[in-house]
Order: C-alpha cells, then structure tokens, then sequence
C-alpha cells in the first residue's frame, strides 16, 4: 500500500471519527440546550437527562479517539490546530467536564437550589460546547493567520468574527433539532406533545441559518468550491445534504421519528462530508501564505505508524461497534425513571 | 510575570494530579465491585447484590470525574506541549489513539450497562458488564504507562530529520512496534502502578465498611465486604513491595539520575552504598541534613549485591541534574508509607482470622485513614517518576549501539502560546477542580452516608419493580392510544 494511499485512508478514518462523535455527541448536545425549554418539571428534567444517560460517555469517546488518531496520524495538525485554538479549546474543555458533572451530581442531592445550579450548568456547556465546535470549524474552513514553521500568529479575537459565529449558530441550531428528534424518539404523553411543537420552528431556524452559511461561504471562503468545481462529481455532497434537510419534515409528517433521526444524521453527515471536501488537501489553510498551510503531506506520520494504526482500527473498529450496538439495544425504548437513574 | 516554561510545567502537574486522584480509585473499585458481584452471582444472596449496588454507585461518580478530567490531559499535549507533540507524535499518538480504540469504548461502553443496567439485564449480563469496565479501565492504564514509559526508557525508533519550510527538524519515528511498547521500563512500571492502584480500591472498600462497623451501622453489608478487601489489600501491599524492588533496580541502568536524585546519592564513592531512611538533602552544599543512613542497603537493593557501589549524581553532566529534594522526599514517603500499609492490612487480617476484628477500635479507625496513605503513595510515587526524569521529556537513549537525542522539557513547549493564555488556563481550571473536588467529596459523603439497602429494602424494591413493569406491558399490549407510532406499527 503506498505511502499516499495510507495518508488519503486516514483522512477519511478521522473524517468517520468526527462524524461519529458529532452524529452521537450531537444529539446529547442538543438535549441538554433543549432542556430549559421542553421540560416542565423535576421529573420530566431527570426523564430528559436519563434519555441521554447511559450513552453520552460512550459518545464522547468518538471525540477522544478522534484526539488520539489525530495526534498519531497527522501529529503536526494535531499540535498546530490545538495550540492555534489554545483559549477556545480551554473554554470547550470545561463545557465537557461542565457537562458530565452536571449530569453526574444533578439529582444526587434533593435540593431545589443545587438542581437548579447544575440545571443551568448542563443548559451552558451544552450550548457553548455546540457553538464553540462550530466557530472551530467555520475557523478552519476560512483559514488562520498560520505563519512559518507552523506558528500561530493570530489569537482568540481573530478567531471571533462574523463568519464563524455564523457557523457557530448553524451548529446550535442543527444539534438541537438532532436533539429535538431524538428526544421525541425517548419520550411519551405531555413531554412528547411539547417535543413534537418544537421541532418545525428548529428546522425552520436550521434550515435558514444553512442558506445563510451556504451564501457566506460563498462569498467569503472562495476556495471551499475549488474542489467540487475540480471534480464536479462531488455536487452529489451538497445535494444529498439538501435532500436530506428536506426529508425531515417528510418522514415527521409520515410520523416515522426514527426514520426522522436517520435523516438527521445523515445532515450532520453531509454535512460533515462537505466540510471535508472543502479542506481537502489542507487541515489548516494558512490566510498569509499558502506556503505555510498544514497539508495531509507536511502533518502526517510515518508511512510504518499509519500502517500499524491500520491494524490497530481494523481490530478495535469492529469490537467497538458491535458492543455500541449491544448498548443502544439494551437501553433502547422509551426512558423510564428507576433507582439507578440521575 | 512568570514564563511560559514554568507555567506549562505548573499546569500541567496541576491537571495530571487531580486527574490521577480518580483513575486509580476506579480500577481499584472496579476489582472489588466485579468480586462483589461475582459472590452474588454464586450465591444469589441479597446482601451481596446490596453491596454490589452501592459500590456501582460510588464508582459512577468516581469515573465520571475521572472521564472528564482525562478528556482535559489527551488534547494538553496539543494545546500546551505542541514542539513535543510533532517530535514524539509518531509514536506517543499511537499508544493514545490505541488506548480510545481498545480501552475507552469497551469501559465507557459497558459503564452504561454497569450502572443504569441492575434492572435491565440479567445477573450474568451484569457480571460480564462489570467485568468488562474493570478490564477497560485496566487496558487504559496499559496504554498511557506504556506511552509514559517509553518517554523514560525510549526503544524501537529512530530519528528523521524533516525539512520544515527551509529548516530541518528532529522527528522521533517508530521502527518496532512492539520494542516501543516493550520498552525497558514499561513492564515493572505498570505492573506497579496497577497494583498501587488496586491497594486504593481495597483499602477504599474496606474503610468504609470499617466505619460502617464503628457506627454500628449496615454491619452485614460491611462484614461481606471486609472478607474480600481485606485479604486483597494485604496481598496487593506485599505486591507492591516487590513490583516497587524491580521497578527501582532497573533504574541503574536506565536512568541512574533519577535513581541517585531518589536516594540523594551526590558522591560516587569506591566503597560500598548506603541507603537513607530519611532526611533533608541540600543540592547545594551535595549534603544529606539530618540523614539516618543504613550502609550496604543501597548497593544489596539494586545489585543483589552488598559491596557493589552505586553511582552517583557525580556521573551525571552538571545541565542534565534532575531536581533532588522532591524525588528523594516523594520516594521515602511512597516507601514509608507502603510499609505502614502493609502493617496495618497484616494486623487486620490476623485479627480477622482470629475473629476478633472489630473490637479493636484503634485498628479500624487505622484502616478508615488508610485511603488517605494509599492514595498519596500512589501521587508521590508519580511525582518521583515524573520529577527524577527531568529535565527530559523524552530521556536520550542508546539504540543498537548509537546514542540517540533526547528532547529537554523546555524545548517542548508551544511556541505560539503565551505565558498570558497559559495562566488563565490554569486559573479556570483551578477553579473549576476546586469547584469539582469539593461537589466529589461532598457527593460521595452523601453516598456513604446514606450507604448500602439491606437486603429487605433491596427485596421491595424489585418486587415493585416487577409489578409496574407487568402493568406497562398489559397497558401497551391492550390500547392502541398511549404508545407512540412507531410501536402501533409492529402491534
């Protein structure tokens, strides 16, 4: 297998990674920016939360792999974009640990003040975690002020401007629709009605804010069609991801949720895939000169390393994936409230 | 304003202790809940699934703090120690992204099983559940000592040189995979640091149900539980003794600086070395203040030999000193205290064989303190590791006859992040593990408190249990309003 070849099957392994984390993490994230609004009370708060209860570890760990595979894959992105996003990647850092905790020590004490106290902290780094994962990609797609030697020149304030807070929303709203349908999957009676209500105005706002981004990219990243104008086979992208969009009222409106749910992800998926085609062949563009982008060639790590990481994923993949499907069976159905419960 | 140096060294000494307060407590915990449940499936008795049941929820709390204090560690090496990250990414990435892959889906995987499962699974299913966490969590230790280890004892790789626009840069690429996860040191280390941290999950159960038997309170419950804690954390200290022998002797081979920063060894001398029990070293004037000093110990411990003489810090260039004080004091204390531990875990089991244990009020209250002693062994211990290796990040190592380069810490750092970002870093996360380490003792107090059901207690439970579950079946199979589509479908 040649060296190219490797480098090109681990761009698309990272690319399923991020994929993963956000299709899973998404709806997890999504959960906890809707539950201020679609939860009445204590009980219906700890039905929300338990929806996600015994799976938003297990999805998170996408994010961690992703971290780990990066940083053996392509070491000097992973050195280069982490060091870039020093202050917003801290800030996501504690949106995570704010998220777990809070799930974690919610309903451990009876208290209205220390519910309500770790109430807010799940909504906060919910929505945070989700906008700042959006500013990082809108962040990428524009590129960053990359100077030699792979040295950031820029800081926090350079990476906050209209465009990837733009993308920012876009995330926001897009997670919390994911969310919005798999919480109408989880729950029944009154919480579901509520549920069901809110998902046309999110698609609504999702919808809005992708015509939004599309236009701005349009005019602000020039390059993010070079690509598809290259190969105009991948329009096939972006179209899938229209017709995706437009399937979700469809398959509400023929009252199949989870077949709602798989649209959904196949957004994010889309999505995703049409991040990546923009990218390709660069992680990070260089805005003062293409010299200095960070390109799968100059990132990645030895041909030996990528070739024993392959045999490392081709045996831990299929493991992780059956016992994933193991887990979403045992805890599939409606969520209940029990003695183990948050 | 201090540089960036000392705060990314602060930083990250500060993130990695308070993370490595939870991992250890979680595989330690994880053997004596899988035992737990292990006797409670054997014999079905109650009281062990009472037990099983509480310890599954003190070690959720525990891991979850663990989980969301690591996420922190695996993109620290990006953010803070980038230099780093594209010297050694060929390598230490690899043991990371294998750690996500074998390690973290299996444990946080079947962590969901372990602990919202009790009345969704079979005993068996559980069991295996549990099983699986403990081996998870086991497999992660593997991966991130190893990685570790082959920072202090490198082997199987070589350096490349890249042309980084018009400027050559040392790289570190792996030429044996399994050399590099076999390194010199790895095996010592992890057997040692596993079995530290199985000494804390022992000593941690066997605390609590020993205050349990102080207050008079859950007293089946704790006595089950003392019959498996106590004779593991005996045969886990003794272990530990032993993995800690091996782990030292290899250090005169591989890293005699931070075997003589240990025993504040300043002078190589020809006559045979002696070995401190404590004291207070001073770099400066190569001194030992108030040092009790046992002669031919040193040289017996590390060449089976007595009158062999170890080398000194002498043999080591002046800019390539590790610090001496901390490692030497970390190391007496991590010694003293596993032989306090051994004691004390000695003293219990002979009076639990004797059946007298509980009356001697002094010996439980000993073992209550016992976590503390376990789990500042385990830190100090780490601290010993991590401080007599400086100042390598990576140490310089001998490959195939050829002396290859090492990486100094301070040439590790990012070179695009300021001193500014790095403090504020280390500001919110001060506050946000103050925060956390408060709401984790506080919640597992509440948890201990409250403690196991008894047996009765845990006998309703399910028989409601059963009840509510046969009425929503009949509702479901009944009405065709109630269930959502989906479910009208397949009816």
């Amino acid at each position: 297998m040649s060296y190219d070849l490797l480098t090109f099957i681990w761009f698309v392994l990272l690319g399923v990674l991020l994929c993963g984390y956000t299709i899973l993490d998404g709806f997890d994230l999504g959960v906890g920016i809707l539950h201020p609004f679609l939860a009445k009370d204590d009980r219906e708060r700890r039905l929300v939360m338990n929806s996600i209860g015994p799976l938003w570890d297990g999805n998170e760990v996408w994010l961690v792999t992703f971290g780990g595979a990066l940083f053996a894959a392509f070491p000097v992105a992973y050195a280069t974009v982490f060091s870039s996003f020093y202050t917003a990647f801290y800030l996501l850092l504690t949106c995570l640990i704010g998220r777990a905790v809070s799930l974690e020590f919610r309903s451990k004490v009876h208290s209205k003040p220390w519910r309500k106290f770790w109430d807010v902290g799940f909504f906060l780094s919910s929505f945070t975690a989700a906008f700042l994962l959006g500013v990082a990609g809108g962040n990428t797609m524009a590129g960053m002020e990359l100077g030699p030697k792979y040295l950031y020149e820029g800081n926090l304030l350079s990476q906050i401007y209209w465009y990837p807070l733009l993308v920012g929303c876009l995330t926001v709203s897009l997670f919390a629709l994911h969310g919005a349908i798999y919480l109408y999957l989880k729950t029944e009676d009154e919480l579901q009605a509520r549920v069901r209500r809110a998902i046309t105005p999110l698609l609504y706002a999702f919808a809005t804010l992708y015509i939004i981004v599309t236009i701005a990219t349009w005019a602000h990243v020039p390059h993010a069609t070079e690509n598809i104008a290259a190969y105009p086979i991948l329009w096939i992208v972006p179209a899938l991801n229209v017709l995706a969009i437009m399937n979700i009222p469809r398959a509400m409106h023929l009252g199949k949720p989870a077949y709602a749910f798989f649209t959904s992800s196949m957004v994010i998926l889309a999505l995703a895939s049409l991040f990546s085609v923009a990218v390709f062949p660069n992680f990070m563009r260089s805005t003062i000169d293409p010299a200095y982008n960070v390109t799968l060639e100059n990132a990645r790590s030895s041909a030996g390393t990528l070739k024993t990481m392959l045999v490392i994923a081709l045996i831990g993949m299929p493991c992780v994936i059956s016992y994933t499907v193991i887990i979403y069976w045992i805890f599939r159905g409606k969520v209940k409230l029990d003695s183990n419960s948050y | 304003m201090m540089d960036v140096e000392i705060l990314s060294r602060i930083q990250f000494a500060g993130t990695i202790m308070f993370h490595y307060l939870f991992p250890p407590l979680s595989i330690g915990l994880g053997l004596q809940l899988f035992l737990c449940e292990l006797a409670f499936f054997r014999t079905r008795n109650p009281a062990w699934e009472a037990a099983a049941r509480f310890w599954t929820r003190v070690f959720a709390v525990n891991f979850a703090m663990g989980v969301s204090t690591g996420i922190v560690m695996e993109f620290e090496f990006g953010t803070n120690w980038a230099v780093y990250s594209r010297f050694v990414g060929d390598v230490f990435g690899s043991a990371l992204a294998a750690e996500g892959i074998f390690a973290f889906f299996l444990e946080s995987g079947f962590l969901a099983v372990l602990v919202f499962g009790w009345d969704r699974v079979g005993p068996g299913m559980h069991l295996f559940s549990t099983l699986m966490v403990f081996l998870g969590s086991m497999f992660s230790a593997v991966w991130i000592v190893v990685a570790n280890s082959w920072q202090q004892t490198p082997a199987g790789y070589h350096i490349v040189w890249h042309d980084v626009q018009g400027e050559m840069m040392p790289r570190a690429e792996v030429t044996d995979f399994w050399a590099m996860v076999f390194n010199p040191s790895s095996v010592d280390r992890l057997t040692h640091t596993l079995i530290g941290a199985l000494v804390l999950g022992a000593f941690f159960v066997a605390s609590v149900c020993s205050y349990y038997l102080l207050k008079n309170r859950h007293e089946e419950v704790a006595r089950r539980c003392l019959s498996i804690a106590l004779p593991t954390a005996l045969l886990f200290t003794i272990a530990a003794a032993m993995t800690g022998h091996h782990s030292a002797q290899q250090l005169v081979d591989t890293q005699p600086a931070k075997l003589a920063a240990m025993e504040a060894h300043f002078k190589t001398t020809e006559d045979p070395t002696g070995l401190y029990l404590f004291g207070w070293p001073d770099t400066k004037n190569e001194k030992v203040h108030f040092g009790v000093k046992l002669p031919y110990l040193l040289s017996l411990m590390v060449y089976n030999d007595p009158m062999k003489p170890v080398p000194g810090m002498d043999k080591i260039p002046d800019d390539e000193r590790p610090p001496i004080w901390l490692p030497f004091q970390t190391f007496h204390l991590m010694v003293g205290l596993g032989t306090l531990m051994i004691g004390v875990s000695g003293f219990a089991c002979l009076s639990w064989y004797r059946n007298t244990f509980g009356k001697q009020r002094w010996l439980l209250w000993a073992i209550v303190c016992m976590p503390v002693a376990a789990m500042t062994a385990n830190q100090a211990g780490w601290i010993t590791a991590e401080v007599g290796r400086q100042p390598w990040i990576v140490y310089p190592s001998v490959q195939d006859g050829v002396q290859m380069m090492g990486l100094r810490t301070a040439d590790g750092l990012s070179e695009s992040v300021t001193a500014e970002q790095v403090l504020s870093s280390i500001i919110l996360f001060g506050i946000i593990y103050s925060l956390l380490f408060a709401v984790w003792v506080f919640v597992l107090n509440n948890k201990i408190q409250h403690g196991p059901e008894s047996s009765e207690e845990l006998t309703e439970y399910k028989r409601k249990r059963h009840a509510q579950t046969m009425a929503d079946k009949f509702r479901q199979s009944s009405g065709s309003h109630g269930g959502d589509m989906m479910e009208d479908e397949n009816v």
